[in-house]
């Protein structure tokens, strides 16, 4: 595949993604630090290069359902927002999860809670990985740490909701959407013909055929002893991405006596504090969930039985380090050190955490 | 080699613009660059500030808080960034406005007149470019050869026809910037 060197924007390489992925439908409504990802698309214009829609609505809440209305059709549809907009996206979400509806929704988060602040924030994990809407479900969630991955994690998504038949949220956050770096990009892959939306999406409306009984896209089920059953369903499917799609990457792992866990833009700056950890002969290392649902849980399991502390680095009041306390039990210690409302924390500062909470706690 | 750089000014001073065209000289000349504005509600007159970095490595984090070289274009900027230059590092700033010059004795402090050139040679528009190669003179991170398709690759094609003149610019900073202090 040829492999083209651009610079750009978390946001823009969000947009140059879909573009590129045969994505057919964008839907949204402009909100800071992610306003980028449309911008970018009217600028682009992709309706007259591969017919993409791409449509301002005239809220979040009208994104959303525009998005289960596409996706209701077996196209790749997609929407962005940052926090207060993805809160309205909330009951639109649970009911793409309820009529297992495969979708793309980006978040790049910003500090709350309410209006909150522009700056980055990483406070929207729980409403990402514990529902956010009513009812038992889950989005499959994944955290891109560079400009590369925000671009790369498109084209993963439209793979993983279409597999299992599952809204993919990509959970960003503002550093990470308004930094530039260099990005490689591959060729264009085409949208979709009609007859591949009937051999990849068999359930989906875009017309019956005779061959088969109505598709039907509802969310709605009054008989108890069915929802209960349409429930076991996705839970087993939930199992199932536990299972198979767990991503994760470990650095300065193998020696490691401590680990960071931090993901997105708290993984970089983890990074950083690990090479000045090393040059004061701290064995320190990290383990970068990639995806948080699925949650790296068994590896966090095995190291918690091997290192002697771990510090969850998030720029939220302590959300993820839950998740990691479970995976840890009793193995070791596990602290949290974070910032929020905006505010990013500094290498120096994530490494002096480590060494007051965990090594000379 | 990695360059950490945070260049700081008022908005519509082309401190945002000066960052990218140093990242997209650096990312033409094959090194590793990373650009992170203070995306704030910014405005003309507010102030502005980007984190440009370069490397031959792998960048692990583009947010950073202390750098090898401050470049400095008003006061607010020279009062909140002077001691995030580590120390033995650079800071160069634009003497117009500054009434508290910088005081560090452990970093080298360079100093380039951009406005009151720029303004004699009726060239505001490259002002940013005037800095841009005072920096250059005191730490090539980039080679002038890369500047150029730096340039070619950031400015929209409308704009082509200017880089002559944003070249020229470069090499007037070059022999204007001064040493204040070094260690």
């Amino acid at each position: 595949m040829a492999k083209e060197l651009k610079l750009m924007k978390g946001n823009e390489a969000i947009a140059e993604a879909a573009i590129r992925s045969g994505c057919d439908g964008y839907f949204g409504y402009p909100i800071t630090p992610q306003s980028e990802v449309m911008e970018y698309l009217m600028l682009e214009k992709p309706w007259e290069k591969t017919g993409m829609v791409v449509l301002q609505a005239e809220s979040e809440t009208s994104s959303i359902n525009m998005v289960y209305g596409g996706a209701g059709a077996g196209k790749k549809v997609m929407t962005s927002s940052s926090s207060p907009g993805i809160s309205l996206m909330q009951e639109g979400l649970t009911y793409l999860a309820g009529a297992e509806l495969p979708c793309l929704v980006v978040n790049v988060v910003r500090g709350g809670p309410g209006l909150g602040t522009i700056q980055p924030s990483q406070a929207d994990y729980f409403q990402a990985t514990k529902g956010g809407g009513h009812g038992d479900y889950q989005l499959y969630v994944l955290a891109p740490a560079s400009v590369q991955e925000m671009y790369d994690f498109v084209f993963d998504a439209w793979d993983i909701a279409f597999k299992y038949r599952n809204p993919v949220m990509i959970l960003s956050d503002g550093a990470i959407g308004q930094v530039m770096e260099k990005l490689y990009v591959g060729d264009y892959v085409p949208r979709w013909t009609n007859e591949q939306i009937h051999k990849n999406a068999p359930w989906a409306t875009f017309g019956k055929l005779v061959s088969r009984d109505h598709n039907i896209i509802t969310s709605l089920e009054l008989d108890s002893a069915k929802q209960e059953l349409h429930n076991q369903k996705l839970q087993a499917k939930y199992r199932e991405m536990e299972k198979n799609e767990v991503r994760f990457e470990e650095i300065n792992c193998e020696d490691a006596e401590y680990i960071f866990v931090a993901y997105g833009s708290s993984a970089r700056i983890a990074q950083k504090a690990i090479q000045l950890g090393r040059e004061k002969g701290l064995k320190v290392g990290l383990l970068r969930p990639i995806t948080l649902f699925p949650f790296p849980t068994v590896r966090l399991a095995e190291l918690s039985k091997k290192v002697k502390g771990m510090l969850s680095v998030e720029m939220s009041a302590g959300q993820m380090v839950m998740d990691i306390r479970l995976a840890a039990g009793n193995n070791c210690r596990v602290e949290h050190y974070g910032r929020f409302g905006g505010m990013i924390p500094t290498p120096h500062e994530v490494l002096e955490a480590m060494e007051s909470k965990i090594i000379n706690a | 080699m990695t360059e950490e750089i945070i260049i700081a000014g008022f908005g519509g001073q082309g401190v945002l613009s000066m960052g990218k065209i140093l990242a997209y000289s650096g990312a033409m000349q094959d090194k590793e660059v990373s650009w992170m504005p203070s995306y704030g509600p910014e405005m003309r007159g507010g102030t502005a500030n980007v984190s440009v970095i370069i490397s031959d490595e792998r960048i692990s984090s583009p947010i950073i808080s202390q750098f090898d070289t401050a470049i400095i274009l008003n006061q607010q900027s020279l009062d909140k960034f002077e001691h995030s230059v580590k120390p033995g590092g650079v800071l160069l700033y634009d003497p117009n406005g500054i009434t508290k010059p910088p005081t560090r004795k452990d970093i080298n402090i360079y100093k380039v007149a951009a406005t009151e050139k720029s303004a004699e040679l009726g060239m505001a528009k490259v002002f940013n470019m005037i800095v841009l190669g005072a920096f250059l003179k005191v730490k090539p991170v980039v080679t002038e050869e890369f500047i150029e398709k730096g340039l070619f690759k950031s400015l929209p094609e409308r704009h082509h026809k200017l880089i002559p003149e944003n070249l020229k610019a470069v090499q007037t900073g070059k022999e204007l910037v001064e040493t204040v202090h070094t260690i």
